[in-house]
């Protein structure tokens, strides 16, 4: 069933599009030369011009112009040959130069489409307007001082696009999805770190509600959300206003929320009257923007796969399920650890071990892919030992914990707890001989017909031997005795 | 008089050793000592920095590396930023801000040999045609009206004081800036040579901004040829201003002796504007009449988009001012009037910052780019600047370069023409033109009015065809004569 927010009235559908802020990846920032890095003492990455300084003037970052292009193909997007920036006016303390270099008529990026997968299975195409360059301002820290203001300036200058969608989204699921994939798409292309909580990413939700077959009625935009969940929060609880709104004989206003994660309320920040008119105009300190398709044409030959490319080779040529297959494409060291691991293997085994155990360890460990105690070649290791008969699946789960303890090769873990298989006939014949004697009472039934009782004698045979039976040796050496 | 030298007729003298360069700055130093109380022209005057790179320069002189500034005294602007030289912009707002960085176009001349005397005064963010508007008081002209001594005249603007310390022989040129004829128009009433370049010529880099697609840094000269010696130090390609064009600099000098025999030379017929004072119309007469003597072919031509010109750009600078100007805020630089909060620190800083002129013009520019206003007035202006810029590329079409008047008058009084701000407005009629369409420009003293004061001929070429501006330009000079002599001056 579609989503609806049921009022006294009935079902009302939500209306969502997403601005995303994205902070492209590069060493330095859209207009100068300093360094655009995150998380460094106040004030020490301004250059004069991120600083607005008489008769300084902005050049245009190539680097991150081929971010934007990369991933405007990522989002399968029409890239715009000739765009420009424009000036975007207002005063604020951290905005040095009074205005916001930004993409205002002519963005770099058009119309685009992003699929994601709902969890009942079905995939939505969500648009993507438009993707344009713009410049962070500073920060205003009002926190350092009684009466006064502090500024840094660090990312005044750091390059954003932002990402605008078409109000294609009707949950907040599907808001959820589609900033999950968007994400992910970024990340693969290595254009945006996708770090919410660093304020690398982060998004301007707008919501509206309609009856079924309505026009759209008036949005708000929600501004600044910061995380996924938090989105999806501000999307049902700004959405359930805007019905009690209307169902209560009023009229939602145009304006600019805040969404507080606290209260999980939206509350009014500034009202349409009160918007500011940033008077835009073409920035004539900058040429328009032109490139060249052979350029465009490079960036794309040098793209990397994609999630959704890498999720169909997987199932084509891993035989992955669909959903196992989305898992592993979620992330891209996701999908590269599990590639090491299949390598050469069977590659469903290596699936089931990666988004079985292994997945659960980092959760349960708090640690990511990339701080993993266990690495793809030890993880692979484990598989090898027990494809090779050196221990057996009971046994190599005792040795993944182990591994993730001590982060240590699983061999070497085999070796010192003495878990090598045993397949010596001699040894599992005197462990069965054993069982069988000590249970004649169970050996009676058994023979009597009640064939469930063979896992009975299977497990207490491993129990002997400590786990380290071979399986299918003591299988057959039960069958034997007890038929 | 080392200060009635000529740059190439220094540089002579400095290769021959006739005179050293701490002399020849001595006596520029002196001239500022003695006339510069008077005629305000320089804000600051960089004495201790100017000897140091005088005895640099005849240093270099004996070792042989001669440039070709070494040792010339230079008037710089003080819209241009040099390090660790307070650049004021002739605004209260920026009164205490000395730059950490020197502009392109002065490290240019500065790689070049040229000694820099000092800062001079202009219409406060270069905004006028008087220099009335400078925080730090009007500049007097050093010419006078034979009729009336004790009239004080303006040098014009906004490079008023540029032109007038050229003029008094207190510099051997200077940079400016042309913003709508902020070069040309005080070149014209001072009797000196002031070249607008091309769009793009010169580096806006470390240029504080007034309009940034209408500004052009320039120089002023006493001959043709000085001024040709100085835009080719000047310019350059910068890849720190996008809008610099990639371009090789020619030999400037070289073109002042092309001549014009064979060149079209076009008079647009638009700029034959009623009420024109009949001198005026008559010294442009003469122009013409000297370049045909000289060889050169003149056609009839059109500029039908001319009438629009002061309209289009008393909306295109504004808007780009509003925007520029929004950053003396108070916050990182410059002169700071606390308030009770943000926006009040912002009004009472910006409103003791900035005088009635700079007020008038954010105020027109802000307006134009408002919402429900763009359309009428910036977007609309944008493309009559179109129709500009096309009306001139027709024109080059059929002709090489064009002549008019640089001004509609000689130089006026202070306190003339204050009262409206349209009657200044009308000084830039025919100047603007080439702002808008980006194509140099120069003024050339061709004459005197029947008070005695110099009135120039502009000269306006094609893109980037410095060469030929430069040829006409001379040849201009060379019918001329031009002789007279400012009765305030270094010496006199």
């Amino acid at each position: 069933m579609a989503y609806a927010i049921e009022g006294a009235t009935g079902p009302w559908e939500v209306v969502v599009g997403l601005e995303v802020h994205a902070q492209v990846i590069s060493e330095s920032k859209l207009f100068s030369g300093s360094s655009a890095a995150f998380g460094a003492e106040p004030n020490t990455h301004v250059s004069f011009i991120d600083a607005g300084f008489p008769g300084m003037l902005p050049v245009i970052n190539r680097a991150c112009v081929a971010q934007a292009v990369r991933t405007g193909l990522g989002l399968n997007a029409e890239i715009h040959k000739v765009s420009r920036f424009d000036r975007k006016n207002y005063f604020y303390a951290d905005m040095p130069q009074g205005y916001q270099i930004s993409q205002f008529e002519h963005p770099i990026v058009g119309t685009g489409i992003v699929e994601v997968e709902l969890s009942d299975g079905s995939v939505k195409r969500i648009g993507v307007t438009r993707l344009h360059l713009e410049q962070d301002a500073g920060k205003s820290l009002h926190d350092q001082h009684p009466t006064k203001t502090f500024v840094d300036l660090n990312r005044s200058g750091v390059p954003l696009m932002e990402i605008v969608s078409e109000p294609d989204i009707r949950s907040p699921e599907e808001a959820g999805a589609y900033l999950r994939k968007l994400r992910s798409i970024l990340r693969y292309l290595g254009t945006c770190d996708g770090n919410m909580e660093e304020g690398s990413m982060r998004a301007d939700v707008n919501v509206s509600v309609r009856k079924a077959g309505e026009p759209y009625r008036t949005r708000c935009e929600v501004k600044n959300v910061n995380s996924i969940r938090f989105v999806m929060q501000a999307i049902e609880a700004e959405a359930a206003r805007q019905v009690e709104v209307w169902e209560s004989g009023g009229e939602v206003k145009q304006e600019t929320r805040l969404f507080d994660p606290n209260r999980g309320v939206t509350r009014s920040m500034r009202s349409k009257e009160d918007a500011h008119d940033y008077r835009y105009f073409p920035e004539p300190d900058l040429l328009p923007l032109v490139l060249e398709q052979n350029w465009i044409d490079a960036l794309k030959a040098a793209l990397p796969e994609l999630p959704d490319a890498k999720k169909a080779r997987f199932r084509s040529e891993y035989g992955l399920t669909a959903y196992d297959a989305a898992v592993l494409v979620a992330e891209k060291a996701t999908a590269d650890f599990f590639e090491a691991v299949a390598k050469g293997r069977d590659p469903k085994i290596a699936a089931n071990w990666v988004t079985g155990d292994f997945f659960a360890a980092l959760n349960r460990t708090g640690k990511t892919i990339e701080t993993s105690p266990v690495s793809a070649a030890n993880l692979g290791a484990l598989l090898d030992l027990m494809a090779n008969n050196t221990i057996n699946g009971r046994i190599a789960k005792d040795v993944f914990e182990a591994m993730v303890e001590t982060g240590k090769d699983p061999a070497e873990i085999v070796e010192e707890k003495g878990l090598k298989q045993v397949t010596d006939t001699g040894a599992i014949d005197a462990a069965v001989d054993a069982i069988i004697a000590a249970n004649a009472d169970k050996v009676a039934e058994y023979r009597s017909g009640k064939d469930k009782l063979f896992g009975f004698f299977v497990g207490q045979t491993m129990k002997a031997m400590g786990g380290k039976g071979n399986p299918a040796l003591i299988n057959e050496t039960l069958k034997r005795r007890l038929s | 008089m080392l200060t009635d030298l000529t740059i190439a007729q220094a540089q002579t003298g400095l290769r021959a050793k006739q005179f050293t360069a701490e002399e020849l700055t001595e006596a520029h130093l002196r001239g500022i000592g003695t006339l510069n109380p008077r005629l305000n022209a320089f804000l600051t005057v960089t004495a201790e920095q100017a000897r140091e790179q005088a005895k640099a320069a005849d240093a270099a002189i004996a070792k042989g590396d001669i440039r070709p500034l070494t040792g010339i005294p230079l008037a710089i602007k003080d819209l241009f930023c040099t390090k660790g030289v307070r650049t004021t912009a002739a605004s209260m707002i920026l009164s205490p801000f000395v730059p950490p960085y020197e502009s392109t176009v002065t490290a240019n001349l500065l790689r070049d040999g040229a000694v820099f005397v000092g800062k001079t005064n202009l219409d406060e963010f270069a905004m006028g045609s008087s220099n009335m508007s400078s925080a730090f008081g009007p500049v007097e002209n050093p010419w006078k009206r034979r009729q009336d001594q004790n009239a004080v005249l303006v040098p014009g603007g906004s490079s008023g004081g540029s032109a007038a310390a050229v003029s008094a022989r207190l510099a051997m040129g200077a940079t400016g800036t042309d913003t709508g004829g902020s070069i040309r128009q005080p070149a014209s009433f001072c009797g000196l040579v002031g070249v607008k370049p091309s769009y793009g010529r010169c580096s806006r880099w470390g240029v504080v901004a007034f309009a940034s697609s209408l500004d052009h840094p320039g120089p002023f000269a006493r001959t043709v040829q000085d001024s040709a010696i100085l835009l080719r130090s000047m310019a350059s390609h910068d890849p720190k201003d996008s809008t610099s064009a990639d371009r090789s600099v020619p030999d400037y000098e070289a073109a002042c002796k092309r001549g014009v025999k064979g060149l079209r030379i076009g008079v647009p017929r638009e700029y034959r504007v009623d009420g024109m004072p009949a001198e005026i119309e008559a010294l442009w007469e003469q122009g013409v009449q000297w370049l045909r003597d000289a060889g050169a072919e003149i056609v009839d031509v059109s500029l039908p988009h001319t009438k629009y010109g002061l309209a289009t750009y008393y909306i295109v600078a504004p808007a780009e001012a509003s925007s520029n100007l929004a950053r003396y805020d108070g916050v990182r630089f410059g002169q700071r009037q606390d308030g009770g909060d943000l926006t009040e620190m912002y009004s009472n800083t910006r409103a003791a910052g900035f005088g009635a002129e700079v007020r008038r013009r954010i105020m027109i520019g802000t307006y134009v780019l408002s919402a429900g206003y763009y359309d009428a007035y910036y977007l609309r202006a944008q493309k009559v600047r179109a129709l500009i810029l096309r009306d001139f590329h027709e024109a080059f079409q059929k002709v090489d370069a064009l002549i008019t008047p640089t001004t509609p008058s000689a130089a006026f009084a202070q306190g003339e023409k204050m009262d409206d701000p349209v009657q200044m407005y009308l000084n830039d009629l025919f100047t603007v033109g080439a702002n808008l369409a980006g194509v140099p420009a120069t003024s050339v003293p061709a004459g005197l009015d029947s008070n005695g004061l110099p009135l120039g001929l502009q000269i306006i070429g094609k893109p980037f065809d410095e060469e030929t501006v430069f040829a006409v330009s001379a040849e201009i000079e060379r019918a001329a004569g031009f002789t007279a002599l400012p009765q305030i001056r270094a010496g006199a």
